[in-house]
């Protein structure tokens, strides 16, 4: 079906929860219901809210009909998301249906009834406020203030059909038992299953993982599968649409300078403007120094760069740079750097990715180091660990900012860390910071190991550290093995014999070393 | 005998909304005669005040005095809970029957 066809068919509302808009491809389904479904604590009530609120923001006024919270307490509540509800109630944009049970009433039942009240309610708050949302949290609890459930099931029906009649799109929350389990309690789904939305809430390895699932849409198209959400604080559900952000990634063939001159020759002439680059490497193989120096040449171009430190603490980090002949006060001072430095366990991962792209889009940096990524790989589940990865680098390519992430290895001669092969095919350049053991002595190994849509040197040269930063030199000649980690000498004559069979061309070969 | 102030919020002209007033009427005239107050509303036609007291189902009648605050919901035709939710002591043994269906 082509999005033609879509659109023509089932007209969608954009909600006003950008991220979310994404995987709902344009929005709810408009004058339809949406049935969000998910456990205690999975954020319906947020959603529910937010949906409302967003409408609002773009003076589209709303009706909230609560059978579980007061009206007074879900106004306390969503206050702390920045969302004045008793002030938007105030000013005529937002109506409250108030349906939570009494405890304080004592209610006989004593013959037949319907809901009939709750539906004139309903439709008097939607034409009081002019209403085009109405969002109605939660259907289980409706169902608890009446013993014959079968009468409460068609009479939701009943004001479900009411909803869609008035035109209204409508988003109802249900409970559910299981995160994987059926879709909610009561079979509530039955009579608005026009449309179906889960939010998840599982503890995986220790960390609560939020996941947002359209399971569907009638009649329309939506991405498919589970994208994780994180609450923030100021502005509520924010959906991470994944796959969808790879989409628009652009790709620019402007160079810019790593901050070392060797090291640009070296990737042909620089890094890309949009690209992201790992640099992996044992400890103390010079990770930060790199991110140091690409730093330093961002600032000293006058772009701003921010640096995500989550293994060194910022003294630490600028003394360091001091030694490097760095100067970060004063780089700080000028605007053109600032330092997040935090432990990684302070939040969860999808939280991390949320305050990031906040910081990205106060900061406006042209420059992004992340030093180093090994250090939130524990943070979550590595599936959560390589979402993060995926949401960061799209996002910041798609910002057209120049990232540089750093990974370490585990052992410190050669190797490779989960982090690398979990993210190495989403970074277009790979620099690998090795140690080499020759004669008795631990040398540094750098290599360009890849670089995406550009000629780079393959040889892996030895550098040195000092006050000046780093300090290329010549390539390793007559040794192999490194990157595996066992780095063997080969006379130069065997070299020659070797190159000369697989006719590789002398640009390839490493040269010799002149002494 | 303290007065009664009671409420019945009913929708439209429906049968139901028909029968809870007939029953009603007929218990507050064997039980409370002389002592209650009734007032008969439509939420269709008054939505608000439905929102004021949150009212849900219809039927529901509300007896606000004596207190406690009290509800009932349905269309009154079991008189015994009618009774039991307005804390009314039945005058005799009940002997009549009840109109509707329960």
């Amino acid at each position: 079906m082509t999005a033609a066809a879509n659109s023509k068919a089932i007209e969608k509302v954009p909600t006003g929860i950008s991220s979310f808009d994404i995987i709902a491809k344009g929005g709810l389904p408009r004058n339809r219901t949406t049935l969000i479904s998910g456990t205690a604590g999975s954020g319906k009530t947020i959603f529910a809210v937010q949906f409302l609120a967003a409408g609002i923001a773009n003076g589209v006024p709303g009706v909230f009909v609560t059978f579980e919270e007061s009206a007074e307490d879900i106004k306390k509540n969503m206050f702390s998301f920045g969302w004045d509800l008793a002030k938007w109630e105030a000013d005529g944009k937002l109506a409250f249906v108030d349906a939570s049970p009494d405890p304080h009433i004592e209610t006989v039942e004593a013959g037949s009834f319907d809901l009939s009240a709750l539906l004139a309610r309903v439709q008097n708050a939607v034409r009081k406020v002019k209403a085009e949302r109405v969002a109605v949290d939660s259907l289980g609890a409706v169902f608890s203030q009446f013993s014959d459930q079968s009468m409460v099931r068609s009479e939701l029906f009943r004001i479900a059909s009411a909803l869609k009649a008035i035109g209204v799109t409508a988003v109802l929350t249900a409970e559910r038992v299981d995160d994987y389990g059926p879709i909610a309690r009561f079979g509530v789904e039955e009579f608005i299953a026009d449309n179906v939305m889960i939010l998840r809430n599982v503890l995986e390895d220790e960390n609560r993982r939020r996941t947002i699932e359209i399971l569907k849409f009638r009649g329309c198209d939506h991405q498919k599968g589970e994208y994780p959400f994180t609450i923030v604080p100021d502005g509520g559900v924010i959906v991470i649409p994944l796959s969808a952000m790879q989409l628009s990634m652009k790709s620019s063939t402007v160079r810019i300078s790593s901050g070392n001159t060797a090291l640009d020759e070296m990737c042909g002439g620089g890094l890309f403007r949009d690209s992201v680059t790992l640099v992996s490497g044992a400890t103390g193989t010079g990770k930060t120094l790199t991110v140091a120096q690409f730093l330093h040449g961002g600032s000293r171009d006058g772009e701003r760069c921010l640096l995500l430190a989550f293994e060194e603490s910022r003294d630490q980090l600028f003394r360091n740079a001091t030694g490097w002949g760095f100067d970060f006060e004063q780089m700080e001072k000028h605007g053109l750097l600032r330092v997040v430095c935090d432990y990684p366990d302070v939040s969860g991962l999808e939280d991390w990715l949320v305050t990031i792209q906040a910081t990205i889009n106060d900061f406006k940096p042209q420059r992004v180091a992340l030093d180093s990524l090994s250090a939130l790989e524990h943070v979550g589940s590595s599936k959560a660990f390589r979402e993060f990865v995926i949401g960061l680098t799209s996002f910041i390519k798609h910002e057209e900012i120049t990232g540089l992430f750093t990974s370490t290895t585990g052992s410190l001669m050669g190797g490779d860390s989960i982090t690398e092969s979990h993210i190495s095919t989403l970074t277009d350049s790979i620099i690998l910071l090795r140690y080499v053991e020759m004669f008795g002595e631990m040398k540094r190994g750098l290599t360009v190991l890849k670089m995406r849509g550009s000629w780079h040197d393959k040889a892996i040269r030895e550098f040195t550290i000092d006050k000046g930063g780093m300090i290329m030199g010549r390539p390793f000649a007559n040794v192999t093995g490194i990157l595996a980690g066992a780095p063997v000498h080969v006379s130069p004559a065997d070299l020659e014999r070797v190159w000369g069979q697989i006719g590789a061309s002398h640009d390839d070969a490493p040269k010799a070393p002149v002494t | 005998m303290s007065k009664y102030l009671l409420r019945l919020f009913v929708t439209g002209e429906s049968t139901r909304s028909g029968t809870a007033i007939a029953n009603l009427r007929r218990i507050c005239e064997q039980e409370l005669a002389g002592v209650y107050d009734l007032e008969i509303i439509d939420v269709l036609e008054f939505p608000e005040l439905a929102e004021e007291a949150k009212i849900l189902a219809t039927p529901t009648l509300i007896k606000s005095l004596p207190p406690p605050l009290r509800r009932v919901i349905g269309d009154l035709s079991d008189k015994e809970k009618v009774l039991l939710g307005l804390q009314v002591q039945p005058k005799q043994d009940s002997t009549d029957t009840s109109e509707g269906s329960q």
